[in-house]
């Protein structure tokens, strides 16, 4: 101790390296301690599976005969708009998007059954995509209309590329009002009914590195069930948030953009999803590895669900009226237990992400470190951490005067 | 022997309009209680029923319904998990009234138990994954 990337990735190539995934390491700290777990342990796994609206994936098709500029025209995926704003066959399609006919709310609650983020699961899971796309036409781009279908193995690149994946602790979403409401975080029944939460805890990607002290801009990681790439913070990090004696946020935090080659990727792990009422989004697979560099990055490793505390919000009204209100905050251990107690009333939990998912991602994860098949990356640079002066901030609205 | 059973029954539209369910009370002293039921003149008519009785008044009633030209399918057969589709991530278990889905407080995996389910369909939509299927 402490050790370093390059030892680690010489254990790994000569098959001596000590993985554990974020849910053993709890056992292995608890029966050993710290210091011997991080001297016999090098790295940890970690996993999570859950809707993450803020995913996408650009294409490019190739060039059609004659040529056609999709730039500054249409192109629908199974009817699903893509956005077309680049050059001639570049698009990009995000796991949001909804056909232009798909009736949405007008029957409430809608049900949202195809979007962006099924195209994209259709679309890994090998099977032919309907791309229609409209163009104005230039003297270099004579086309004007281009039918056709289109198969992930004879497009040139197709890359998932998402904007905001693996919130570091989330909301638990309650609803005071008297009727039921469809969310984002599911259907929540009237005056305190249920209560839903979306994390994986203790074994969630940035709950096991609360402070970014190894996962950076450049992290390789698992992603979608092949390999994937930090590529920047995610939109809305926000490191500055109240957090636990131990370091761990007590309100979303934290957040990741992730890269990676779609073609090497498994619908399995990349699940298109319709939230009622809501819209489409995609459920993501993510998996991190971190490498046991000191003591103390162990010690965050071995964060358990009673040590993460989440807040519980009314997404009747504090929520959608963006006031800071907090109802009550829990555990995770709490919320794993099935129920929870509010305003002296037990309320039944549900979770939207799937809790032995994210223990496959670890696991997996950590087979592919053990076989020598995935070697650990320094971050090219840290993301903004506690104590810089990087945030997030609501909506400077000022109206447009005529 | 007491027996306690969730079926689901389609009527032919001819008989719609007769008191069927009315002789199982009558003849064969069966309880019943309603779980779902769309019965339209001259369309073919469903009920979904959780019948109760002695064994031998049951069997003689099942025997009753499929002479008079009733189909019956056991209810657990009509809503499926799709164990394809299904991630395991538990939305559904704080929907359904009846809690017919339940998670494993070790393995985390959710377990849906069709004996418990009345086939409303509240699950279907509540889905995120779109797993649950209903086959009537």
């Amino acid at each position: 101790m402490p050790k370093t990337i390059e030892e680690i990735n010489k254990k790994i190539s000569q098959g001596k390296v000590v993985v554990a995934t974020a849910e053993e390491i709890i056992g292995i700290v608890r029966e050993k301690g710290v210091k011997q777990a991080a001297q016999e342990v090098d790295v940890v796994t970690t996993g999570t599976f859950s809707p993450m609206c803020s995913s996408g994936a650009y294409l490019n098709i190739g060039h059609s005969s004659p040529r056609i500029k999709l730039g500054g025209g249409k192109a629908y995926l199974n009817d699903v708009l893509a956005y077309a704003g680049f050059a001639s066959t570049d698009i990009f399609i995000g796991a949001n998007a909804l056909p232009d006919d798909d009736p949405r709310n007008r029957v409430f609650p809608g049900e949202f059954n195809y979007g962006g983020g099924h195209v994209i699961e259709e679309l890994v899971a090998g099977k032919d995509i309907r791309l229609i796309a409209s163009a104005y036409g230039t003297d270099c781009y004579p086309r004007k209309k281009l039918e056709t279908w289109l198969n992930i193995k004879d497009i040139n690149e197709a890359v998932l590329f998402n904007l905001r994946n693996a919130y570091q602790n989330y909301n638990v979403a309650a609803n005071l009002s008297d009727k039921t409401i469809y969310t984002y975080m599911g259907i929540l029944k009237p005056r305190l009914g249920n209560v839903n939460f979306s994390t994986a805890g203790q074994l969630s990607p940035l709950f096991n590195d609360p402070f970014y002290k190894t996962i950076g801009i450049g992290t390789k990681i698992y992603l979608g069930g092949g390999v994937g790439f930090v590529a920047w913070q995610g939109t809305q990090h926000n490191p500055n948030v109240l957090r636990t004696k131990q370091g761990i946020p007590k309100r979303g935090a934290g957040t990741l953009s992730l890269i990676g080659d779609l073609k090497q990727m498994s619908p399995k792990w990349l699940v298109g999803t319709s939230m009622i009422g809501y819209g489409c989004t995609l459920t993501v697979g993510i998996g991190i590895p971190i490498p046991i560099l000191s003591e103390e990055i162990l010690e965050y490793t071995a964060v358990t669900d009673a040590d993460i505390l989440a807040p519980v919000i009314d997404y009747s009204r504090a929520y959608p009226q963006l006031k800071p209100d907090i109802l009550a905050e829990v555990s995770y251990a709490e919320l794993k237990s099935g129920q929870i107690v509010i305003q002296g009333k037990e309320v039944p939990t549900a979770s939207l992400s799937s809790y032995p998912r994210a223990l496959a991602i670890a696991t997996t994860l950590k087979e592919w470190i053990q076989k020598g098949k995935f070697l650990l990356t320094k971050p090219v640079v840290p993301l903004p951490g506690a104590g810089s002066d990087y945030t997030t901030r609501p909506l400077k609205e000022r109206p447009i005067e005529d | 022997m007491i027996v306690s059973k969730r079926i689901v029954l389609h009527f032919p539209s001819r008989l719609v309009e007769k008191p069927i369910v009315y002789r199982l009370i009558k003849d064969y002293e069966l309880e019943f209680n309603i779980l779902k039921a769309s019965i339209i003149p001259d369309e073919e008519g469903l009920m979904v029923l959780e019948l109760r009785g002695e064994q031998a008044n049951y069997d003689s009633g099942i025997k009753y319904l499929t002479k008079a030209g009733v189909r019956i399918q056991s209810l657990g057969q009509n809503v499926l998990r799709n164990e394809e589709r299904c991630t395991h991530c538990g939305a559904c278990i704080t929907i359904c009234p009846t809690g017919a889905f339940e998670l494993d407080s070790i393995t985390r995996y959710v377990t849906f138990n069709d004996d418990k389910c009345i086939a409303c369909g509240l699950c279907l939509k509540a889905c995120p994954p779109r797993a649950m299927e209903l086959h009537f």
